[in-house]
């Protein structure tokens, strides 16, 4: 990895009045890392990038940035660069002039911003269109003016701020690509929120989830979707499927989990959990719909099996997306692959499901993402 | 082949009825109030101050005396030119000229705030605390103005009280209550162009700015006043062909030796009883108006169509 620039967040809190947006954040972010905040609109994502930027001064605690602590910095003067959810393109000034504002801020001639304005729209693949003005661009192009507008005053830490939002689907996940690409070009650290789990996990080094002001768990895309720390991300990140119950039995790394409506079932306790959790404690016990499937002619002696019937299916393309009823009304969802063949999961019929105890993480009861 | 046929598109929107009420609406609005008042004074302006009984007479024909006289003057008089008239049209001009850019030094920071400020309820109160004075008539305006700027009026009174003055100063004479009261008299109509395309300035586009570290004053040299630009224009062409073309406040607020333009076009009109004088003297002020209107637009590179917005 490149050695770039880090940030640190140490205690910080925001507050506006009485309202508390940010409640103690510890992050650390490693120089040259693709780190993003990712969380539901609301829980302060915004606000931590802003207090990064400069636009907004902490209450407690501090932002530093290369170590260096931030405080009494502003925006101007800090080495970051802000990509806004809405771009901000100067629309009155050409796209060659956009690109190189921080250069005329600087007092650059207009030779060395001609030529440095070339060599960014090289690298966005945007060639000769320097003169156009932004409203004469598509989205996608904005997008990459965007970055090259923010890259031009070589900053050390790249902020974004939800900039895919506005794009369609196939351009978004286009963009993503295109993002980790220029990331790993550059060698400089971003920071990215979004809402998107989708490209928290497709882009970032790490990520951090946010909920309601509090940072729940920070780790890799991996360790966030497969080992949530709390029923908060473990719901929030990707789809799943939650049982409640008492904790039964704790063995080793795994738990076993009695619930009133499904009997008893078998998972791995999460490791923000493990030490934390007592039998007869209130747990929720979370697995995948893609890590269920339908019992074949034999079931493995060590698997736990859920009787369900199937309510609905639905063709998503790549795969099924099978709505089924448990014991006691238990909604549950699974997906299959689509591999050719229809899954023999018609309405109304009767299937045992099972899963692999080390792809269900069990952890103690909590808030759930609502959605 | 369809060519576009706007007529039966506006007629389909907004149903035959509706649609014939509007279009004889604006027509009205067009021909019977702006272009058959104009043309009749247009007319007057090139005819003879003639007395009634000789009014389409053998000597009613079209001539330029009118026109003559405000550049030459009377006939036989000593110097070449009409130059007590022409500088008091000149003066008018560069007055007007000054309020303008007076209105818009005054108004640019308060449209600014206003526009971008987020605390939407302090700026709808500051708004409408701006708006309730012009409930007031504007004659009553002036004349409250006048008794400020008296010799005995408020802003003496203070000043000697202060001790900052000996005597008090003749504000009406040094023509600063004139442009006071003219400056004040259409500063709205500066302002809320300005406010509204400020407004829908988008605040981030500001921040994008600071972040790259530009100064406050670039700030607005390269973003905002871009964006400002139609409305700036737009209050800019109507607080200077308003007050080139006022008329109480000159007369109210204007020193003893101060004449405006338009306070001979009145004196024509209403004291000589010679329209066909006053009207030509009326359509130079407005051609020169809309001229000088038209210069700056084209040096500032702003479309007629901006004005609109």
């Amino acid at each position: 990895m490149s050695v770039g620039v880090g940030v640190n967040l140490e205690n910080l809190w925001i507050r506006f009045g009485d309202f508390v947006a940010v409640r103690n954040a510890n992050v650390n972010i490693n120089g040259g890392d693709f780190f993003s905040f990712l969380g539901p609109s609301g829980c302060g994502k915004t606000t931590i990038l802003r207090a990064v930027s400069g636009f907004l001064d902490p209450s407690e605690g501090r932002v530093l940035i290369g170590g260096n602590d931030m405080a009494g910095i502003g925006p101007n003067k800090r080495p970051t660069a802000l990509i806004f959810q809405n771009l901000a393109l100067f629309p009155l000034m050409k796209v060659w002039e956009n690109i190189t504002f921080s250069m005329e801020v600087k007092g650059a001639s207009t030779a060395e911003r001609r030529k440095r304005a070339d060599e960014l729209l090289d690298m966005i693949a945007l060639e000769g269109q320097g003169d156009k003005l932004p409203s004469e661009l598509s989205g996608g192009q904005k997008q990459r003016v965007a970055i090259a507008r923010a890259l031009c005053a070589e900053p050390d830490v790249l902020l974004l701020d939800e900039p895919l939002s506005a794009l369609d689907l196939k351009l978004r996940q286009h963009m993503r690509t295109e993002l980790r690409e220029i990331q790993q070009r550059v060698g400089i650290t971003f920071i990215y929120i979004t809402h998107d789990q989708g490209e928290a996990l497709t882009m970032s080094d790490n990520v951090a989830v946010m909920r309601a002001g509090v940072i729940d768990q920070i780790g890799t895309g991996h360790e966030v979707y497969d080992r949530p720390a709390t029923p908060f991300v473990a719901s929030f990140v990707g789809e799943n499927n939650v049982f409640r119950g008492k904790v039964h039995e704790i063995s080793g790394t795994q738990a076993l989990l009695e619930t009133n409506r499904t009997g008893l079932l078998r998972a791995e306790i999460t490791p923000a959990a493990i030490g934390k959790l007592n039998v007869g404690d209130d747990a929720m016990m979370f697995v995948r719909p893609e890590a269920l499937a339908p019992v074949g002619a034999t079931v493995p002696e060590d698997k736990t099996v859920i009787p369900a019937t199937v309510l609905n299916e639905e063709f998503e393309g790549n795969s099924y997306s099978v709505f089924l009823e448990g014991a006691g009304g238990k909604e549950i969802k699974m997906s299959l692959p689509n591999l050719g063949q229809d899954p023999e999961a018609s309405k109304g019929s009767e299937l045992s499901l099972t899963y692999d105890a080390r792809n269900a993480v069990v952890m103690p009861a909590g808030e759930l993402a609502s959605e | 082949m369809s060519k576009p046929r706007p007529f039966s598109q506006f007629f389909r929107n907004n149903g035959k009825v509706m649609g014939s009420i509007m279009l004889f609406l604006v027509l009205f609005w067009i021909v019977v109030l702006i272009l058959l008042p104009q043309l009749s004074m247009l007319d007057f302006s090139f005819r003879h101050n003639l007395p009634p009984s000789e009014v389409g007479g053998p000597k009613d024909v079209y001539t330029l005396d009118n026109y003559k006289f405000l550049l030459f003057g009377a006939e036989g008089s000593d110097s070449r030119f009409n130059t007590v008239d022409l500088q008091v049209f000149v003066r008018t001009i560069i007055a007007a000229i000054a309020v303008t850019i007076l209105d818009l030094i005054l108004c640019y920071p308060l449209a600014y705030y206003l526009g971008q400020s987020k605390g939407k309820g302090i700026t709808r109160l500051l708004v409408v605390m701006l708006i309730i004075p012009y409930w007031i008539n504007e004659i009553l305006r002036a004349f409250a103005l006048r008794i400020i700027f008296g010799d005995a009026g408020l802003i003496n009174d203070v000043l000697l009280l202060l001790n900052l003055i000996q005597e008090p100063i003749d504000f009406i004479r040094a023509d600063v209550a004139l442009y006071a009261g003219l400056g004040y008299a259409y500063i709205l109509l500066m302002l809320f162009p300005m406010y509204n395309v400020i407004e829908s300035l988008d605040r981030n586009q500001i921040e994008a700015a600071r972040d790259m570290g530009a100064s406050w004053i670039r700030i607005h040299r390269r973003i905002v006043i871009p964006h400002a630009k139609p409305g700036i224009a737009s209050g800019m062409t109507m607080v200077f062909m308003l007050s080139a073309g006022a008329l109480a406040a000159p007369q109210i607020l204007g020193g003893p030796s101060s004449l405006w333009f338009t306070q001979l076009v009145y004196q024509w009109f209403n004291d000589s009883l010679n329209w066909q004088q006053g009207a030509a003297y009326a359509i130079v002020l407005l051609v020169s108006s809309i001229v000088i209107v038209l210069t700056f637009m084209k040096i500032f590179k702003v479309n007629m169509g901006d004005i609109g917005k």
